[in-house]
């Protein structure tokens, strides 16, 4: 039987195997798993989120944003805020709404920036947030930092799962929709794409507020896992540059690329905390600078390499048993 | 209240010299490089912190301390473009791939050069202030330290400016910075260049580190405000023009002594920033920076 030809013809019905596998696995995982499991196995939905968002505006427009962890520190502040108001339902969507407002202004004045001037912009917009609200936060309550009440871990991943869910899903039909060829045509030729009839400003502005929804309801979920936080913690620059790492490191020319990125780095930052306590700056440090070295196109794009290398080793195991039979006879 | 304005705006002044200083050696590296090099804070860092070993360690004046760490850093910035940016270069599909590449991994070496660097010093502040003697100048009491950090940064300042524009070297490193390619064609051995310019911004960073030392107490998370304040004084001025980083960390440093001294010390990062807004919006180019 040919593997690779039953791969071919039953490619779509695989693929929807192996999704619900995933998320039957994920679904079950605290029946089997003990807390620490589950918590990481949250923190890695989170990357999910953070970094398909990302990827939907900046992989496919080129202008790379720094801000990820400005919208998800106004969702983890949202939640501190919030919780004692609202229901924790509710919270996820003002937060997500609140990163979306937020998103909409700085998307106007700063989508006008080319290249770098836009890393720059979004990379001290973070610093700008968390100091504004460390200032406010001292006038208003005269203190730094705030409780935030504890959520089941239980009822927590499987709310982060369906923000997966919900995030994965609409960045898929965001990709198939007109919408995201007028992104994909921005990322291509800004020039052409306004030209060819694209309301460039206005799909930029939309689809970095959209991605700043979905991470701002990324902060809300995580904010009951960190007990308490201050201005640091919430819009920490780490948060930044993960979900930028997570998809370049998995690709972004395919969905799944982001994806597998923040499985993989989700899991490494969590279980490299554990391990190495104070190492973990150092470790975390020396993987990113050996992955961007190495892997500069992510693992997805190494598929296709490993495939040829795969294709040539057969044949060259094939020729050599010709060459052996044609040695015998 | 108002009367201290004179005061703060002559410190402001004094202390922008440093500002201008740090912002030059970044603007060499994006400029000539194309690597947004946000680790230029931790080489600030460094520079602080080998002052401060040199001067208790070694009994080494913290003035003459540039003269080992400046070249030190420089063999290290040499050293990072001719491996690691280089190689992110040649592997790179575009130059806007490779400005995301190149920031990523300036900010895995970010990590890694603050770990190495508590592991050494620890995380706590160390007590490095010299040169505190106090002179009065047009009624206004002045710090020594004020003065000579200006005086030095002001001096450098004029030195690599003078070394871009009218030395062989500068002008070989000013063509690569506008096209690698035709300088290459030229007989430019631009490979070497690029590495000279983020040597020469790594070395900037260090002897900036050495004068921020002498004036407040250094510890090795320092860095990242110095990054930030870089990137700001850089934008402002005009990425690539190293005329432009100088004026506008003059100009910086004038505001963030008005805003510590009249209004709030937190602010003076939003303050910044919201300069940085308006003249984006304005002027995206930079004060003397090319359109």
């Amino acid at each position: 039987m040919d593997i690779a030809r039953l791969f071919g013809t039953h490619r779509k019905w695989l693929l929807v195997g192996l999704v619900v596998f995933i998320l039957a696995f994920v679904v079950t995982f605290p029946l089997y798993a003990v807390t620490y499991d589950v918590r990481v196995l949250t923190t890695v939905l989170m990357y999910v989120v953070m970094a398909v968002s990302w990827a939907m505006f900046s992989g496919t427009t080129g202008y790379m944003s720094l801000a990820p962890a400005a919208f998800l520190g106004v969702g983890i502040y949202s939640v501190a805020l919030l919780q004692n108001s609202l229901p924790f339902p509710l919270i996820i969507l003002v937060g997500g709404l609140v990163a979306f407002a937020f998103a909409l202004p700085v998307g106007l004045v700063t989508l006008r920036l080319k290249g770098i001037y836009f890393a720059i912009f979004t990379f001290g917009l973070v610093v700008f947030t968390s100091e504004i609200v460390q200032y406010l936060e001292t006038k208003l309550w005269g203190k730094h930092g705030q409780a935030i009440l504890p959520i089941d871990n239980q009822i927590l991943l499987y709310v982060m799962l369906g923000l997966a869910v919900v995030t994965v899903l609409a960045v898929y039909f965001i990709r198939r929709s007109r919408y995201g060829l007028a992104l994909t045509s921005i990322g291509g030729n800004e020039e052409a794409a306004e030209h060819m009839g694209v309301n460039t400003t206005m799909v930029k502005v939309l689809f970095f507020a959209v991605s700043a929804f979905f991470m701002g309801a990324a902060g809300v979920v995580t904010a009951p896992t960190l007990l308490y936080i201050n201005a640091n913690i919430a819009f920490s620059l780490f948060y930044s540059f993960m979900p930028i790492l997570m998809a370049v490191f998995g690709g972004m020319a395919e969905l799944y690329g982001p994806v597998v990125g923040a499985v993989v780095f989700g899991y490494l930052e969590t279980t490299l905390r554990a391990q190495l306590h104070s190492y973990f700056m150092l470790g975390f440090g020396i993987i990113l600078v050996l992955v961007i070295l190495f892997l500069p196109n992510g693992i997805v794009g190494l598929v296709p390499t490993v495939q040829d290398k795969l294709r040539g080793l057969m044949q060259r195991i094939r020729k050599g048993g010709e060459a052996e039979q044609h040695a015998n006879t | 209240m108002i009367e201290r304005v004179p005061q703060l705006i002559m410190y402001g002044i004094l202390q922008g010299g440093v500002y201008g200083l740090l912002a030059m050696g970044l603007t060499l590296q994006y400029g000539v490089c194309r690597v947004l090099n946000i680790t230029h804070g931790e080489f600030v860092m460094l520079g602080a912190m080998l002052t401060y070993t040199l001067y208790t360690g070694f009994d080494i004046n913290p003035l003459l301390a540039p003269v080992i760490i400046g070249p030190l850093l420089f063999a290290v910035g040499f050293l990072l473009q001719l491996t690691l940016f280089k190689g992110l270069k040649d592997r790179a599909p575009s130059l806007p791939a490779f400005e995301g590449n190149a920031l990523l991994a300036a900010f895995g070496l970010m990590y890694i050069i603050i770990y190495v660097a508590q592991i050494r010093w620890g995380a706590t502040a160390v007590p490095s202030r010299y040169l505190t003697d106090k002179i009065s100048f047009l009624g206004m009491d002045l710090f020594v330290n004020q003065i000579v950090t200006f005086v030095v940064a002001a001096v450098l300042g004029v030195a690599v400016y003078l070394f871009l524009t009218r030395s062989r070297l500068g002008r070989a490193i000013r063509a690569t910075a506008e096209d690698p390619a035709t300088a290459g064609l030229m007989g430019v051995n631009t490979k070497m260049v690029l590495a000279l310019a983020f040597g020469l911004g790594a070395l900037l960073a260090g002897v900036a580190g050495t004068l921020i030392s002498t004036k407040v107490q250094v510890r090795t998370n320092i860095g990242f405000s110095n990054t930030v304040i870089a990137l700001i004084v850089v934008v402002l001025g005009g990425l690539g023009s190293v005329p432009g980083s100088f004026v506008a960390g003059i100009l910086i440093g004038i505001v963030s002594m008005l805003v510590v001294g009249l209004w709030e010390p937190v602010l003076t990062v939003p303050v910044y920033y919201a300069i940085l807004m308006i003249l984006l919006l304005v002027r995206p180019a930079g004060i003397l920076g090319k359109k």
